[in-house]
């Protein structure tokens, strides 16, 4: 048998063949290119098209803002230098006006002895908001989340410690009605009592009691007032703010809205559809300048918080649709399924439903966060000073007038940290909070 | 919540004729004086980069503050954008408007407000390339016009073309700011806006010596402070404060010599009423005798006033023009203080 081969076939090789490099034209950066950029005489026209608008554009820019000059007092200096530095001709940035105006633009009209409180403020929130994504956390951290608005309050508009404190007061007592009110009286006294009783401490009993503490015991930072809010300060204070009210306002329209109770049901429609068929700034001249007439005449209602009510109700009614859209792509058997477990609406859905519907809705939900970010822009038509404002501010002094670019190349280059920082911390929580696909 | 709602209520409809005419008396009890200005607009009025307030507007609010409150520094500045002026005005959120606003029969009438003056004579004015070799806008046949739109400046710009009979073409731009831009790139063969605004605009070129300033000026815009109608009193306030800083140019009164003059009776009978050492006009507006005085020490008269924020020796360089004083050929003209 084993010389049947021997006869019928010439030779067999007995030894492997040492692995050669694949051809030249199919590896490394030709065969990329090759590809991907040159694969057929459409991809060929499209390669240069886009290399030829990629080059203009840099060619441009990147020679502009390169050559640009730090440290001028003014665009006639920037001039001037530039006019040492290069030959007639060259167009060159001004970035003067950034290393002058930097902190304008970053904290508006905040004193400047100041300036550490607005990023602190920032850094506590979102401390405060890692125990509510994450519930492997020490759960002790819930602490300084239920401590973290008023902490943040007191940080940004300053005034004695006993305002913020005397307002947590009230949120205590609150929690130490209904307690004591869940082990005694019944449930519909105990949640009119657990309401009204902050409420009339509030109104009556706070004031009066901080004004007194703070008497005894002057503890405080320097106060600031809302208008002196500007700049990237005032974005953020006002996005945060609607971002972290609207999404409970929204998942509880979303709710509404898939009722079987008529009422509720009819008014969560009503009001989304009313409130996202009228665009933000409609609504923003609303809290500018309707409410003003409604109001009695000397109430001092302060502007911003009548933004981050409108931007909070705003963003509430998108919020809605977004998680709706969550709760609807869950399937049928997971409502079933909390039903036959015994559990009555609140538990299904606090359980079973919103964990999963919210995490689906997580690319949407961030999606609408980014829009209402970048919406705070708008504030500047009512006479706001966020940083489009500013521009404008800015150009009004003679030193400044007259430059345009340099101030929006920072803007949105700013912004675009906040953002891509907002949409890859929105992919590593879908990651995190991943359950279902593994 | 609902409770204090329906007490806003009632109390705005009980209150509202009553509180309306006392806006002298909400100013000094509140201790701040809450005046209405522009967002940003060159010499006329904007924030410097530690948030202190200065232009020709400004110091107006700055001179109220001082006649009524005895504090230049008690003005509270509330920016205010073309669309929220009048509104702000209407609804008290502002005791007084400074901000370049054209007096005109409907704002004065339909609007319920009351221009108390007029404290810049404006006028629509064109900016030209040097090299288009124009020397009047009446050779602008076929140009190319970059108009902000919806202003009154359009209008304006449709009228001048027709009554003289020739033809442009409009580049509509959504903001001033755009204008000058798309002007440069030479989108549009002139730029039209505000006289004022036009030499500003041009002071911030990199070569002012290239553009002119055309010599017609093409409509009427009177700028001044407004208050609300119904509250007499300080109308009249708003109304004197600005006659006494352009009196005390006529007079001879400025920030250097007022506390000087106004120390002891001078041999002008028309300088010690307006100063106070003699008569009794503060009272009659229910101000003190000093209240001119103090205007005058906070910003000095008129004169010192534009020089200072828009003049000829400021980057923007505004000649005085039709604000000079009635004496110097000009409309600048203080009704007698007696």
């Amino acid at each position: 048998m084993s010389d049947t081969h021997a006869q019928t076939v010439a030779q067999v090789r007995d030894t492997m063949l040492p692995p050669a490099p694949p051809p030249r034209r199919e590896t490394g950066a030709i065969h990329w290119l090759r590809e991907n950029l040159f694969s057929g005489w459409l991809n060929i026209v499209l390669t240069i098209l886009a290399i030829w608008l990629v080059w203009t554009v840099l060619s441009g820019f990147v020679p502009w803002a390169w050559r640009g000059i730090w440290g001028a007092g003014s665009l006639t200096e920037c001039r001037q230098i530039r006019d040492q530095l290069y030959p007639a001709g060259t167009s060159v940035a001004c970035w003067s006006v950034i290393s002058e105006r930097w902190q304008q633009l970053i904290f508006g009209f905040y004193p400047p002895g100041g300036y550490w409180r607005p990023p602190v403020a920032l850094a506590v929130f979102l401390v405060a908001v890692l125990p509510i994504l994450f519930t492997d956390l020490p759960r002790r951290l819930l602490w300084l989340t239920v401590a973290a608005p008023f902490l943040i309050f007191f940080l940004l508009w300053g005034g004695t410690i006993w305002g913020p404190l005397t307002m947590a007061l009230g949120v205590v007592l609150g929690g130490v009605v209904w307690l004591t009110g869940r082990r005694t009286g019944s449930p519909l006294v105990t949640l009119v009592a657990t309401i009204l009783v902050p409420l009339l401490f509030w109104m009556f009993l706070a004031k009066p009691l901080a004004a007194e503490l703070a008497q005894l015991a002057p503890w405080g930072l320097p106060r600031v007032a809302s208008k002196d809010f500007g700049g990237f300060t005032l974005s953020v204070v006002i996005g945060l703010s609607a971002i972290c009210l609207s999404l409970p306002l929204g998942v509880l329209l979303a709710l509404g809205r898939r009722s079987d109770m008529f009422f509720i049901s009819k008014i969560a429609i009503a009001y989304i559809e009313l409130i996202r068929g009228v665009p933000l700034i409609v609504w923003l001249f609303t809290a500018q300048l309707l409410l003003n007439y409604f109001l009695p005449r000397g109430t001092n209602f302060d502007l911003m918080l009548r933004v981050i009510i409108m931007a909070t109700l705003f963003a509430a009614a998108y919020i809605a649709e977004v998680v709706r859209g969550g709760l609807a792509a869950l399937p049928k058997g997971q409502y079933e399924a909390a039903d036959a477990l015994g559990l009555d609406y609140w538990q299904a859905m606090r359980l079973i439903v919103l964990p999963q519907a919210l995490k689906i809705s997580i690319p949407g939900i961030v999606n609408t966060f980014i829009g209402l970010f970048k919406d705070t822009t708008l504030v500047a038509f009512i006479g706001m000073y966020d940083p489009i404002g500013l521009a404008t501010a800015i150009r009004a002094s003679t030193d400044w007038q007259g430059i345009y670019w340099e101030i929006y190349v920072f803007i949105a280059l700013v912004f675009f940290i906040f953002c891509f920082a907002m949409s890859r911390y929105s992919i590593w929580l879908e990651r995190r909070l991943e359950r279902s696909h593994r | 919540m609902k409770t204090s709602v329906m007490l806003g209520t009632l109390a705005l409809a009980g209150l509202a004729g009553a509180v309306q005419a006392a806006t002298l008396d909400d100013v000094k009890a509140r201790g701040t004086l809450n005046c209405g200005v522009n967002t940003g607009v060159t010499g006329f009025g904007a924030p410097d980069a530690n948030g202190n307030w200065a232009g020709f507007d400004v110091d107006y609010c700055r001179a109220l503050a001082a006649a009524v409150l005895s504090d230049p520094q008690a003005v509270n500045f509330v920016p205010t954008t073309a669309q929220t002026r009048f509104t702000a005005l209407a609804s008290g959120e502002i005791d007084i408007l400074a901000r370049n606003s054209t007096w005109t029969f409907s704002r004065d009438t339909d609007l319920k407000f009351d221009f108390i003056g007029v404290n810049y004579y404006d006028g629509q004015g064109f900016l030209a390339p040097r090299a288009l070799g124009v020397t009047s806008a009446k050779e602008l046949d076929g140009a190319t016009v970059c108009i902000q739109t919806g202003t009154t400046t359009e209008l304006n710009l449709a009228d001048f073309f027709r009554t003289n009979n020739i033809t442009y073409e409009p580049v509509p731009v959504a903001t001033d700011d755009e204008a000058q831009q798309q002007y440069l790139a030479g989108a549009c063969d002139v730029y039209t806006t505000d006289a004022s605004g036009l030499a500003a605009v041009r002071s911030s070129f990199e070569n002012p010596d290239d553009h002119v300033i055309l010599p017609e000026i093409i409509s009427k815009e009177p700028l001044g402070p407004l208050v609300r109608h119904g509250d007499n009193q300080w109308e009249d306030i708003g109304r004197w404060t600005l006659y006494a800083l352009i009196a005390a140019e006529e007079l001879g009164v400025t920030s250097a010599n007022v506390t000087e003059m106004a120390a002891a009776p001078t041999e002008n009978p028309e300088i010690n009423r307006l100063l106070g050492t003699e008569g009794d006009l503060g009272a009659m507006t229910g101000l003190d005798n000093q209240w001119a005085v103090r205007a005058i020490q906070a910003v000095g008269n008129y004169g010192e006033v534009f020089e200072r924020n828009i003049g000829s020796e400021t980057p923007i360089g505004l000649a005085r023009g039709l604000n000079a004083l009635w004496t110097q050929g000009g409309l600048m003209y203080a009704m007698p203080f007696r």
